[in-house]
């Protein structure tokens, strides 16, 4: 699905990632865990396409195509979903109306026909009942007004319309409370397929309960440092991560 | 004050003065407002970030021309068409509902021309007064419920042609009408549209103005509404520019009565050179009442904008609510805008407020929105049209906001 291959990436002439590898197939779960500041947030706006950051080596080969040489809603259209840490409020535009964009524009890169008006309707009835998001929040402005679990809820609830081959979950449990995190993971396990694939950005061991991660990877000062079982996860929210370094 | 060099002496020759039935006193007035003062330059406050010296040095003339095929914003209304300033009786409807009178300003013994429109030391509604060819002279008669809307329009055609435009609307007693002003262009190049309506609002009466303005980007426009309110009544105007070269909107609205509602949305979206100032009088001059006005700009490349809005609430004006708030999105780093809100008020016991925001569309949000497959162009797109959704959903005629979309859509590229 997804091959990172030696990647090294600065913003303003830091160097933030330092020869980081990782791969990652079709109908798995990767966590990647790891102190702060070690990169994993990076890690994520680079794969997405955020332009502050330079790609100075390395490569990033997904599903057959060069990851890094497309811009950013290019890299939505061949199938990669970031679900952000701080969803961004967006007033006046309508969730509905900004996916039923969203979903034309890819299909359109895709060579599909628009989704019509009838099928659109009944998706967003049905992907919002698993995320448990209200019908009105669905029809409300992006996130304008929502509470932090509400928008967390609206990336998963995103991610269910677009239907992504790879989404990444940077560090989507921040500041949910227990319900909200039991919601938001049900919403991801039931959107996992043998055809997709998930990585999972998070500080804490707790979101690893709901989402059963195949692999575990640790990230320090830029590079993979350690990679284990889901267990490894229990390990380092035991002893934390300095033994690592 | 400053005087260009007398500018306004030269505008003058070769127009020929007005046949239409103002009073002496009005005419008066203006020939000696025109006596005392040219053009105004921006030391003058109320011009200050608006050059006219392009109208200044032009030499205009005013002609009569036919058109034919018109795009219309309502296709099922009451139609009246005026060219360069006349009547053109071929594309106005022969049919008029009961109850509403239409005439040529000229056709009709007007005892209101020039009574409501007074604003002091106004060379560019002197002008009006002094060369106004026609207009458009309109009268809903007392607890008339007009079935459709009123639409009122004025094409503009030629090089350097004037049209001088005076038009008197009356809504009589606990009458309820729509009314669509329209100015439109056809193959003109730095004409000059000088537009004053005249508007009484009476009591209990309901009407609703839409302005579109949509002459070319060559073109030069002044209008000036001064609309007089009577207790009870409701006016709403929605002044929307779509396309104009120079274009300058004043509108001064006196309520006069106890009871009234009063609503003024505007959006202007521009690009290009192109350069619009509105400037808002809401004078509240009786108690309980209730105003709230909304205008929102969109600027791209050097386009600039000026919004002025002035509130004034009268020492026995008690429990007024009047709110305003001005918004706009800058597109490029050469577009720019002047928002001047100003609330005068001498009542003690009102509730008012005023708000003004410049800002350029949020680099966040549009990354956000590509990285769920929308194009850059379209995100954009999608937030500019949510912005100045916020002032089309505050108008009532679903096919002049269709209009509008239709026109922004082939102006700017953006879908509703």
């Amino acid at each position: 699905m997804i091959k990172i291959t030696n990647l090294h990436a600065s913003i303003n002439g830091k160097e933030i990632l330092k020869g980081l590898d990782l791969e990652v197939k079709a109908g798995e779960v990767h966590a990647i865990m790891g102190p702060n500041g070690a990169g994993k947030s990076t890690l994520a706006s680079i794969l997405a396409g955020r332009e502050d950051y330079e790609v100075t080596e390395g490569s990033v080969d997904f599903d057959g195509v060069d990851l890094l040489a497309l811009n950013t809603e290019d890299r939505a259209r061949e199938g990669l979903f970031l679900a952000f840490q701080y969803p961004v409020e967006i007033p006046g535009v309508s969730n509905v109306n900004f996916l039923r964009t969203a979903l034309n524009e890819i299909r359109e890169y895709r060579g599909q026909e628009q989704i019509p008006a009838k099928d659109f309707l009944a998706m967003v009835k049905e992907k919002s009942k698993l995320v448990e998001l209200d019908a009105g929040l669905a029809s409300r402005a992006v996130n304008e007004g929502f509470s932090g679990g509400e928008k967390k809820r609206n990336e998963i609830f995103q991610m269910a319309m677009l239907e992504p081959k790879l989404a990444i979950l940077d560090e989507t449990d921040s500041g949910l409370d227990i319900d909200a995190l039991r919601i938001v993971s049900n919403g991801v396990n039931a959107l996992k397929s043998d055809n997709n694939a998930t990585i999972v950005i998070t500080h804490y061991q707790r979101l690893l309960d709901y989402i059963v991660p195949d692999f575990v990877h640790v990230l320090h000062d830029g590079k993979i440092v350690k990679t284990g079982p889901k267990e490894l996860a229990l390990e380092l929210e035991e002893k934390g991560y300095d033994w690592l370094k | 004050m400053e005087v260009l060099d007398n500018k306004i002496t030269k505008f003058r020759e070769g127009l020929a003065k007005t046949n239409l039935s103002f009073r002496e006193e009005s005419l008066k007035y203006a020939e000696d407002t025109l006596t005392e003062l040219d053009f105004p330059t921006t030391r003058v406050e109320r011009w200050k970030y608006t050059r006219v010296a392009k109208i200044a040095n032009t030499q205009f003339s005013s002609r009569k021309d036919v058109v034919k095929q018109l795009n219309l914003p309502i296709q099922d209304a009451y139609t009246v068409v005026l060219v360069n300033g006349y009547f053109d009786k071929e594309l106005s409807s022969k049919n008029l509902p009961e109850g509403v009178e239409i005439s040529a300003t000229s056709q009709s013994a007007n005892n209101l021309l020039g009574k409501v429109a007074t604003i002091k030391n106004e060379v560019f509604t002197a002008l009006n007064t002094l060369y106004a060819t026609d207009g458009v002279s309109l009268r809903i008669k007392a607890k008339t419920i007009v079935d459709k809307p009123i639409q009122l329009v004025h094409v503009i055609t030629g090089e350097n042609t004037i049209a001088t435009v005076r038009n008197v609307l009356v809504s009589e007693r606990f009458s309820e009408a729509e009314v669509v002003q329209v100015f439109l262009s056809e193959n003109a190049n730095a004409s000059f549209t000088n537009n004053v309506s005249e508007i009484i609002v009476e009591e209990g009466a309901k009407l609703v103005l839409d302005k579109l303005q949509n002459e070319s980007e060559s073109n030069f426009h002044y209008s000036n509404e001064c609309v007089q309110q009577a207790s009870n009544s409701n006016f709403k105007i929605n002044t929307i520019t779509l396309n104009g070269g120079l274009v300058r909107n004043d509108l001064t609205i006196d309520v006069d009565g106890e009871n009234c509602e009063t609503h003024l949305n505007g959006a202007y979206i521009l690009k290009g050179k192109q350069h619009v100032d509105n400037h808002t009088v809401v004078n509240h001059l009786k108690p309980n009442c209730h105003s709230n006005e909304m205008y929102k700009g969109v600027m791209d490349d050097q386009s600039t904008g000026v919004f002025n809005g002035r509130i004034l609430v009268s020492k026995d004006s008690q429990k007024i609510e009047a709110y305003q708030s001005n918004g706009n999105v800058l597109l490029s780093d050469s577009a720019s805008i002047n928002s001047k809100p100003e609330l005068e008020i001498y009542a003690d016991n009102v509730k008012c407020s005023h708000g003004s925001t410049t800002g350029q569309l949020d680099d966040e949000a549009i990354y956000y929105l590509r990285t769920r497959g929308i194009s850059e162009k379209s995100a954009k797109a999608l937030m500019v049209t949510a912005f100045i959704s916020d002032v089309t959903k505050r108008m009532d005629n679903d096919k002049v906001v269709e209009y509008v979309h239709n026109q922004l859509h082939d102006r700017f590229g953006w879908d509703f």
